[in-house]
């Protein structure tokens, strides 16, 4: 008897610890919702064939490590609006760098990193020095980042050498590498927002700005903090993209509408666009749910634009979910 | 000696006077008289009657957009839906025509209504479903422009009809002194007066800066929040089925023709002072912020910049644009 509850009891306090959001309810009830439509009116694989779960999974993972980033930017009341492109810049960068040569990878890892670093940088200190709003800075940004890449390349550029495919098709016994890296980066994110000084500092900064700076916080080095993770975290979806595309080309990040669905899972998942609140493993969830709805409609052969308005429907739809009992009015 | 300084320091007033005068007007009216002159200088076109009114007809349809977002940003929301919308009307537009001249006025008839449908669902899902307008604007784009490419079967059907095309692209001839005059201008005109009644001079106008200065405030002092937001949006939605009659007009048909308008029309918005916290907006302003977006575009074909490199100016401008104001007005970005 006592033996097993010890056990329990720290089950009980790692999932408290972690706090799991309701979301994840939601994201059960539309796993089942469209298992048995499968079940209904197709081969029912989502049920019966591990594969088509895992690869829900591996779909994921690209929106998955950039919504982390941008999760981070909303707690602080701010937002990214260019990790589409410079999910495109690292791409073609990489690509171009690599020109299929393994020797080439860490120069081309650098240089996207660096580059990811600058864009976060220039993205923080517009938004805090220059006090330009958050959402017209890296609009800004996105639509240089869009011209830059545009101007130089118009198509698949180089290609990446087979070692770089591990990131995207590697697997370690029978777990895919991405999926590891995915995790990786949203139990990095959790800790870094509740077990650090910057994570506190960064729920203060969203939360109320004034006053965390009037509470003696350095609130504009806590938000280009902010922006150069998020800058980093779409440099990383950019590496994983182009190691599964093995070529990078300027369309890749805007085709995944990866600026605004990162921030529409953000959202679902339970952060408030306002700042302050949310965290990462409601985005998790919150991407798992874009992941399960798209093999759902795969696996039901729905219209492709049909699909968009569906998506449309239920970003809107999960999100009302839980907003619609709020007292405060929406802006 | 007395008189004399009476006269100096009488000067000096007129002088200071006139100076605050120059100082109150916005910098959106400078920043596009500069522009348009260079762009008068590099192309001959541009000075005469005729060549103003065929950049005034191009534009046109971008300022009646950015009168309609500007409402919505005015109040502190977004409307991320009105490209998707203006693509909408055109290709669902080539459809409905079924090449027949006699069906211009009711296709145009059935996307107001649609207008109408998809402002009022925006402005009900973020009024009562208390959605994030971001959000909810973001999924009606999407849905709009699935259900548009859904409804015609993914590629544009058929062609737009002349008469259709009328709004957007033909003038109304044999004008004294200005030669010809664009049908567009005349409805941005129209619009513009409207809106610049119910803006700047009806009660309405009032209470949706003072939504955008501070909800809680405006909603303790009698303004109902909920039906002024729903109209925002309303209006946003319908001014661009207008916008999007005179771009595909313009413009043909094109299944991209929307794309990324929302953007420009915001950047617009913002060149010509509007604040994205909204609680602050003007009608003139918006408009000209919207020809100095085009001007520049103009600027950049005629110094022979590639289309890309018309990106990075953009975004250059409006980041510049902003700091300019947040940093001379030192208000909290």
């Amino acid at each position: 008897m006592a033996t097993t509850s010890v056990p329990r009891n720290q089950v009980k306090q790692i999932l408290s610890a972690i706090r799991i959001p309701p979301v994840y309810i939601f994201l059960v009830v539309i796993f089942i919702l469209g298992g048995t439509l499968d079940l209904l009116f197709s081969d029912g694989q989502m049920f019966t064939n591990p594969a088509i779960t895992m690869n829900i999974v591996v779909r994921s993972v690209a929106l998955g490590i950039v919504a982390v980033g941008q999760t981070l930017v909303i707690i602080g009341a701010s937002i990214d609006l260019s990790v589409a492109y410079l999910i495109s810049v690292t791409a073609v960068m990489c690509s171009y760098i690599m020109q299929g040569d393994a020797n080439n990878v860490p120069k081309a890892i650098l240089a996207v990193l660096g580059i990811g670093v600058v864009v976060g940088l220039v993205n923080g200190l517009v938004i805090t020095k220059l006090r330009v709003n958050s959402f017209i800075a890296t609009l800004g940004m996105s639509l240089i980042l869009s011209g830059l890449i545009n101007a130089t390349f118009s198509n698949y550029t180089g290609s990446v050498p087979q070692s770089f495919e591990y990131f995207g098709y590697g697997t370690i016994g029978s777990i895919p590498v991405s999926i590891i890296v995915l995790l990786i980066f949203v139990v990095a994110g959790w800790l870094l927002l509740t077990r650090t000084k910057f994570g506190a500092h960064l729920y203060g900064v969203g939360g109320n700005r004034e006053a965390a700076r009037l509470s003696g916080l350095r609130t504009d080095r806590i938000l280009i903090g902010a922006h150069v993770i998020c800058s980093l975290t779409a440099v990383i979806t950019g590496l994983f993209m182009v190691s599964r595309l093995r070529s990078g080309a300027p369309w890749v990040g805007p085709d995944g509408i990866y600026d605004l669905e990162s921030i529409a899972t953000s959202v679902v998942g339970g952060t408030a666009m306002a700042g302050g609140k949310g965290g990462v493993w409601g985005t998790l969830a919150g991407v798992l749910i874009f992941g399960v709805l798209d093999t759902t409609f795969n696996q039901l052969g729905v219209n492709p634009y049909l699909k968009t308005v569906l998506r449309g429907v239920i970003i809107v739809l999960a999100v009302a979910s839980y907003t619609f009992r709020a007292k405060k009015e929406a802006a | 000696m007395t008189t004399s300084t009476v006269t100096q320091t009488d000067s000096l007033k007129v002088i200071r006077s006139i100076w605050d005068w120059i100082r109150r007007i916005p910098p959106v009216y400078p920043v596009f008289l500069v522009i348009f002159i260079a762009v008068g200088i590099l192309n001959h076109n541009y000075q005469t009657a005729n060549g103003i009114m065929t950049f005034l007809r191009r534009v046109s349809p971008l300022a009646i957009l950015a009168i309609g977002e500007m409402m919505v940003l005015a109040t502190g929301g977004f409307d991320l839906s009105i490209g998707s919308i203006v693509t909408m009307v055109v290709i669902v537009s080539s459809l409905l025509l079924h090449n027949d001249p006699a069906n211009a006025l009711p296709t145009i008839g059935i996307m107001l209504g649609l207008g109408v449908l998809i402002g009022l669902t925006n402005g009900l899902v973020v009024s009562f479903l208390k959605v994030p307008s971001f959000i909810a604007t973001l999924g009606m784009m999407l849905l709009v422009r699935g259900g548009a490419l859904y409804w015609v079967g993914g590629a544009p059907q058929g062609y737009l009809t002349d008469n259709w095309r009328s709004f957007g692209r033909d003038y109304l001839e044999n004008i004294p002194l200005l030669g010809r005059v664009p049908y567009a201008l005349l409805i941005l005109l129209v619009i513009a007066v409207v809106a610049y009644l119910i803006f700047h001079r009806s009660n309405f106008g009032k209470q949706i800066l003072a939504i955008g200065d501070n909800v809680r405030a405006s909603q303790l002092s009698g303004v109902n929040v909920r039906l002024v937001r729903t109209m925002v949006f309303l209006i946003s939605s319908v001014l661009a089925v207008i916008g999007g009659v005179m771009i595909g007009g313009y413009g043909g048909v094109n299944v991209t023709i929307g794309q990324g308008l929302e953007m420009q029309t915001i950047a617009a918005c913002v060149v010509g002072g509007t604040l994205l916290t909204g609680g602050k907006g003007s009608v003139p302003n918006v408009i000209f912020g919207a020809f100095t977006m085009e001007a520049i575009f103009n600027l950049l074909n005629l110094l022979g910049l590639p289309k890309p490199y018309k990106d990075v100016i953009q975004g250059l401008i409006i980041i510049g644009a902003v700091a300019y104001v947040s940093l001379s007005s030192r208000k909290k970005a």
